[in-house]
């Protein structure tokens, strides 16, 4: 097990490497030069020049890799072009939007998504089943921001229960703040629960034809615990996993999905940096958001071991 | 026909008669031929020419002339849709064969040299996976311009890791049936068995995975496009089109409607082919009690 947690945090760290080294280099190949895009076409090649020298671009692109990399460990990405703030504070002024986007959206798809595929094992090859599988293909089927259109046509315009977009900042009380979120949420999780019923109930049905599962059934266990206690816990490292790897689909949904509801999030900044060709913002939001499916792959991998004992002993 | 399947799981007949008789394969293998068909016909007809823009006939509801409505420039909304379609299936077919063509091979050498290679290029795999695709595509797309061509490319790469995946898993349980020893006996190299006989027996693992990131490519590629990322204007695209009623929908929203079926459609057909295919090849694996 240990060795296994090893591995996969070399692998981890190697990937942030490699993200880090990409990133940079693609922003390297870019057209443009930033200290032109700062000074205005007006600027003298002297000024642009001298600016190029504070901001360091006339050094070797090694060096300032290194530069860049340690500001990254230490989570100083250096300054906005455009907005001549730091990045890191526009990123924590987005991220108090994006994040709790994040998790309300995983923990509604989870929420829906588990239940659905305990529902639909259980009734396997009946009517029931086959009605939430019909469902659930549709969902995977289904783009979120189109989704998302559709909700705030119907619960924004018709029915007028929510907003259609903006965010009142969470200053103006929780409840206004996730009424706003809530649309948004919803699109984000219901085609992410599609995907999770769909895979809870494959494992589901696999572990429902072990031995143990009939034990349990012939010593009298209700099916409902059964399918609790000993099916759903079987059946969980497939549907970690898919969840593991669903919070990259998420983040990246959530840049998405911000757009169509204007929230200001890190996916409405990366939007506005790009037509800005503001590209510190771009490639440092980039690496937060792989550093962040990175680690959630980590604690992901970590949760096997809590969910299944076998793998905490396992050389 | 469907009485022969547990004895003889791959002979022709056996096959097609599971394909006949499986829900699946059937409705997914109508819709994607309707959407084929449709983006087939939008090169030599439309109903309406999209490149004129009739004012006088902007934003109309749905009617007998026009089926789906028009647009805010006039335009006829099916005609795009039409469009559309090849447009999105030009984009996820590309990256499928970019992802085919470059992760088949190297899936198989892996398999075929095993070893340091193997493990040096599942390594890379790795690298490549736990890379979030579609946010690295935004930022491709938004480094090297917002284009059809960049999308394809930003999809595609993505693909090469699932099927080099997929072919070496596929691979490496064909390699030590008994076929292939007889194969080696008969001194065939390693290169020439691949071909000849380890890909046409993971050809229908390659398939499957195939409408699987075909139709992951046409949301890929609705959402680049969506956000101003992909294909670009005033060539008709799914995801554009979804963006453009976005501020019209409260008056016209039939706009927002009928593009987002196009790409829920197509996606479900293609996923249905994709699960489809796999029953009809590995019934046992559906079908268990």
């Amino acid at each position: 097990m240990t060795a296994y947690l090893l591995k996969r945090l070399l692998i981890g760290a190697a990937t942030l490497v490699v993200a880090s080294v990409v990133v940079f280099l693609m922003l390297e190949v870019v057209p443009g030069d930033p200290a032109r895009v700062m000074l205005g076409m007006n600027a003298s090649e002297a000024q642009v020049e001298l600016l190029r020298d504070q901001m360091g671009l006339n050094q070797p692109l090694i060096v300032r890799y290194l530069d860049w990399a340690r500001g990254l460990l230490s989570l100083d990405f250096g300054k906005s072009y455009t907005y001549s703030v730091p990045v890191i504070d526009l990123v924590k002024e987005r991220f108090v939007v994006s994040f709790p986007l994040a998790i309300i959206a995983l923990a509604l798809s989870t929420l829906i998504a588990i239940p659905i595929g305990l529902f639909a094992a259980a009734r396997r090859g009946r009517a029931g089943d086959t009605a939430a599988m019909a469902v659930a293909q549709i969902g995977v089927a289904m783009p979120n921001f189109w989704f998302a259109l559709l909700l705030v046509y119907v619960f924004a315009v018709w029915l007028r229960l929510v907003p259609a977009g903006g965010f009142p900042g969470w200053g103006a009380g929780a409840w206004p703040a996730l009424k706003a979120l809530v649309l948004p949420a919803v699109a984000l999780a219901l085609p992410q629960a599609a995907i999770l019923a769909r895979v809870t109930r494959a494992a589901l049905v696999e572990v429902l034809g072990e031995d143990y599962i009939r034990t349990a059934r012939a010593k009298g266990m209700p099916m409902r615990a059964v399918m609790w206690r000993h099916a759903l816990r079987n059946a969980l490292i497939p549907v970690l996993t898919i969840m593991g790897l669903q919070f990259a689909f998420l983040l990246a949904g959530t840049i998405i999905i911000e757009n169509v509801f204007y929230l200001p999030g890190l996916g409405r900044l990366v939007f506005q940096a790009i037509t800005q060709r503001d590209l510190i913002v771009v490639e440092s939001v980039v690496m937060l958001l792989v550093a962040a499916v990175i680690v959630v792959n980590l604690l992901v991998d970590l949760s096997y071991a809590l969910v299944d004992p076998r793998l905490r002993t396992r050389q | 026909m469907s009485g022969t399947v547990p004895g003889n799981p791959s002979t022709l007949g056996a096959l097609a008669g599971r394909a006949l008789t499986n829900r699946s394969f059937i409705i997914g293998l109508f819709i994607t031929l309707v959407v084929a068909a449709m983006a087939l016909v939008s090169f030599f007809w439309t109903p309406f020419d999209v490149t004129r823009l009739i004012v006088a006939d902007r934003m109309q509801p749905p009617s007998s002339a026009h089926w789906f409505g028009t647009d805010h420039f006039g335009r006829d909304v099916l005609s795009m849709i039409m469009i559309g379609a090849r447009n999105s299936i030009a984009v996820a077919l590309v990256a499928v064969g970019i992802g085919m063509g470059v992760g088949v091979p190297l899936g198989c050498w892996a398999a075929a040299r095993g070893g340091w290679i193997d493990e040096a290029l599942m390594r890379f795999n790795d690298l490549i996976f736990a890379f979030p695709a579609l946010l690295s595509a935004i930022m491709i797309t938004a480094v090297f311009g917002p284009s059809a061509i960049n999308a394809i490319i930003a999809i595609g790469i993505f693909n090469i890791p699932v099927f080099a995946r997929v072919a070496r898993a596929g691979a490496l349980s064909i390699w030590p049936r008994e076929y292939i020893l007889a194969a080696r006996a008969a001194g065939k190299g390693k290169a020439r068995i691949t071909v000849e006989h380890i890909i046409p027996n993971i050809a229908n693992l390659l398939l499957v995975q195939g409408t699987i990131q075909f139709a992951l490519g046409i949301l890929a590629e609705a959402a680049l496009s969506y956000v101003g990322l992909g294909t670009q204007p005033p060539m008709p695209s799914w995801g554009r089109m979804l963006f453009d009623a976005q501020t019209v929908m409260i008056v016209a929203p039939w706009l927002a409607l009928f593009p987002g079926c196009a790409i829920l459609l197509t996606v479900l057909g293609l996923n249905l082919l994709g699960d489809g295919i796999s029953d009809i090849f590995d019934p046992r694996a559906r079908r268990r009690p």
